[in-house]
């Protein structure tokens, strides 16, 4: 039985890691992720143009002291709120957007941004900023309070959450997850994309009309698996070319693209991207971006990471290898297939609520269910693991153990319905014949 | 002579229905059993069971004297009628890995199908891809993975469908020297024309029973409707006197210089019995017993049954 199935991989293997779409796919995937995230920082860095904005004052000239900077001239003059926006509107001298600072600013605190295209986040961020410092200046000096006083007053404040141990207190540190997250997107799209890949070999199998030959020489089980473990090395493969690949170009970029940028005028703006990052309300600064990271425990994270793939892989591909089974043509999947993927997109889902609240029985039964722990314990377990904070070290083993139980158990159904519908042609399989398998 | 295949007593159902019942069948080295049957009679049921593809609820199947079992399938070759191969694989790699997991080793496996290709005419095939062959091509690669592991029983399920006739014959001729050798053949076929020429026994399955079996010669004795043709010279007249009440003329046929009539036997006169009552009043050519075709047989078989 281990011969045949040994053989049975060996082809499915092979016959994958052939194929021009395979290699294409594993070459270009990280050239494709490095373009994208290269030309969306130079994108940011270059292609903003220069603005000239006309600044309206009623206070004039309280705000006088506005500063160009790279890329933004201002054209402070006292000129009324229509001349200068019949300027814009002619775009007489390059003028790109009016600023009209009204008289109760101070009060307000806005001022209104007419323009004929609006300027990218960061520019309009830049812009406030400096308002915002001649505000406060303007403030500062109406209180009589001197700007050294106010950088000792100006607080920012941030609880700090430790949860209490015998021993060793420890950092509660939410953030993490998003890293947990990132791996938890990893493996949605990789089960959905390996089981997909189980269920078109079955499809061709049933269409080739070579399912019958091979089944006369070895069993519908063994069949089934050696194509299960056969798309599950290929995916195997292929991360760890994508990593290999991916860690090359980093390097590479690193020593070519980023040196360059690191040393030239556009680092203050380089600045000033992080700024509006940090801003940006759920997401974090690229400094932050980088402490995460190496506060993420790689070396239990990766294990766990293939883990949560083989085993979520496991108990899906086997649902999707009977369902292949069922049909006789691709497009009549969609009927099957919803109702298993939705587990998993619900689990993605719910990842947001999960890592505001870690603590939740909501999210200690998805991290055990089988069906979305693969998803969910990557969120709970970047977070930390066992040592106090985030989930202990039997939640853990318990997801595990029940995810091994759920695929083992899928893969008896799934081989079950294999079994009894590969050889049915030309039909139209329900479910009621599904049930009828099983009684 | 060793039996090669023996069912007892099969039955098989699905849900409700009855797919086989009560199915006997016996087959030795060296014949070739026609398995016939109209479509949905039970003939892929049996086949399947036989490949151990699929089980059945009571009987007993023997290969070679021991029971049926996964190991045992590397004397089985089975052609199915559903029948296909990988497309995007070569020739050489499908039929190595079609060997391979029957139990062959890669070197036996090449041998063999180099003979293959010799005797079906197609070397040098070795690394063609499977998609860039025609139908007809498919098959005789299909044909040669079915008998590339050297089975002692071999199934054929309708072998001649997408076959020109200047390729049937070469199947058939293969059929035929796998006889030779030894092998057992079960042929599932509709082209009873194959089967009078091809097999020793058959059996007919109608509705997951087997309503008839036996040598195709004694099959065949049994259905004839006791005609026989007379070709003689003379008058005709004193020919049907001659006859007289043994037999009846059911028809007559004015040839050049003889006349060639079909008679029927009316009681049970012995062949030599008729001879000599016509002898002395004309001069007999040619005598010969009309035996009913395969077809015949068939369609008389199982229409009845269908009608019903």
């Amino acid at each position: 039985m281990l011969r045949r199935i040994k053989l049975i991989i060996e082809r499915e293997y092979l016959v994958r890691v052939k194929k021009l779409s395979f290699i294409i796919m594993t070459l270009l995937f990280p050239i494709l992720i490095a373009s994208i995230l290269a030309i969306s920082v130079w994108a940011s860095l270059n292609e903003n143009k220069t603005q000239n904005i006309i600044v309206v004052d009623d206070n004039y000239p309280a705000f006088q002291h506005i500063k160009n900077e790279t890329k933004l001239n201002y054209i402070y003059q006292d000129i009324s709120l229509e001349k200068a926006k019949k300027l814009l509107k002619e775009e007489v001298e390059g003028v790109t957007a009016v600023m009209y600072l009204p008289k109760n600013i101070l009060a307000s605190n806005t001022a209104k941004f007419y323009v004929n295209d609006m300027p990218n986040a960061i520019t309009q961020r830049r812009i406030e900023k400096q308002i915002e410092n001649i505000i406060e200046g303007q403030k500062l000096l109406a209180y009589k309070i001197s700007p050294k006083l106010y950088t000792k007053i100006n607080t920012e404040f941030k609880l700090s959450p430790y949860k209490i141990q015998e021993g060793k207190d420890t950092k509660i540190d939410r953030e993490k997850a998003y890293v947990g997250w990132f791996f938890a997107i990893a493996i949605y799209m990789m089960i959905f994309m390996y089981a997909t890949m189980v269920m078109r070999g079955v499809i061709e199998e049933k269409v080739n009309r070579i399912v019958e030959v091979i089944i006369s020489t070895v069993k519908p089980f063994e069949l089934m698996m050696g194509k299960v473990i056969g798309v599950a090395l290929v995916g195997l493969t292929q991360f760890v070319l994508w990593a290999v690949l991916t860690l090359i170009l980093f390097i590479a970029a690193q020593y070519f693209f980023f040196d360059s940028f690191y040393n030239s005028a556009n680092l203050a703006e380089l600045q000033m991207t992080a700024e509006v990052a940090k801003q940006s309300a759920a997401s974090f600064n690229t400094d932050q971006a980088n402490h995460i990271l190496s506060r993420i425990n790689f070396s239990v994270m990766i294990p766990l990471f293939l883990f949560y793939f083989l085993g979520g892989y496991l108990l899906y591909s086997a649902l999707f290898a009977a369902v292949g089974a069922m049909i006789d043509n691709e497009s009549d999947t969609q009927q099957f297939i919803l109702p298993l993927t939705l587990p998993l997109t619900l689990a993605l889902y719910l990842s947001q609520s999960i890592i505001n609240n870690p603590d939740s029985s909501l999210a200690f039964f998805t991290s055990i269910f089988p069906l979305t722990s693969p998803i969910i314990m990557m969120i709970l377990a970047a977070i930390g693991m066992g040592s106090g904070v985030g989930i202990p070290y039997w939640q853990v083993a318990l997801s595990m153990g029940l995810l091994i139980f759920g695929f083992v158990l899928t893969i008896f159904i799934g081989a079950k319905i294999y079994r009894g519908t590969i050889l049915m042609q030309g039909k139209n399989i329900g479910f009621k014949d599904v049930f009828r398998l099983f009684k | 002579m060793s039996e090669v295949l023996k069912v007892k007593d099969l039955s098989k159902s699905y849900n409700q229905t009855k797919a086989l019942h009560s199915v006997d069948l016996s087959l030795y080295s060296g014949q070739i059993l026609g398995l016939l049957g109209p479509n949905g009679a039970g003939k892929s049921t049996l086949i399947r069971i036989i490949n151990n593809i699929i089980t059945y609820d009571q009987g007993e199947v023997y290969l070679m004297g021991s029971a049926l079992s996964q190991d045992a399938l590397r004397d089985i070759g089975y052609l199915p009628e559903e029948r296909g191969l990988y497309k995007k694989m070569t020739v050489q790699d499908q039929l190595v890995y079609l060997a391979k997991l029957r139990g062959l080793s890669r070197f036996d496996a090449i041998q063999n199908m180099n003979k293959w290709f010799e005797k079906l005419e197609i070397t040098g095939w070795n690394y063609k891809p499977i998609e860039s062959l025609s139908k007809g091509m498919q098959q005789k690669v299909q044909f040669i993975s079915c008998l590339i592991h050297d089975p002692e029983l071999i199934i054929l399920d309708e072998p001649f469908s997408g076959f020109d006739p200047v390729n049937a014959e070469i199947i058939k001729r293969e059929i035929l020297a796998l006889k030779k050798q030894g092998k057992s053949i079960v042929l599932s076929t509709h082209n009873m024309a194959s089967v009078e020429e091809l097999c020793d026994k058959i059996a007919l399955i109608n509705k997951g029973e087997i309503v008839l079996s036996g040598k195709v010669s004694t099959v065949k004795k049994k259905h004839s409707a006791d005609h026989f043709s007379i070709e003689f010279k003379g008058e005709v007249s004193a020919f049907s006197n001659a006859l007289w009440t043994g037999a009846k003329i059911v028809s007559f046929k004015q040839q050049e210089d003889s006349t060639k009539a079909i008679v029927k036997f009316t009681n049970h006169l012995s062949m030599n019995e008729l001879i000599k009552s016509v002898i002395d009043k004309v001069e007999v050519i040619a005598f010969k017993e009309i035996l009913p075709s395969m077809q015949d047989i068939f369609l008389r078989t199982i229409k009845p049954t269908q009608d019903a």
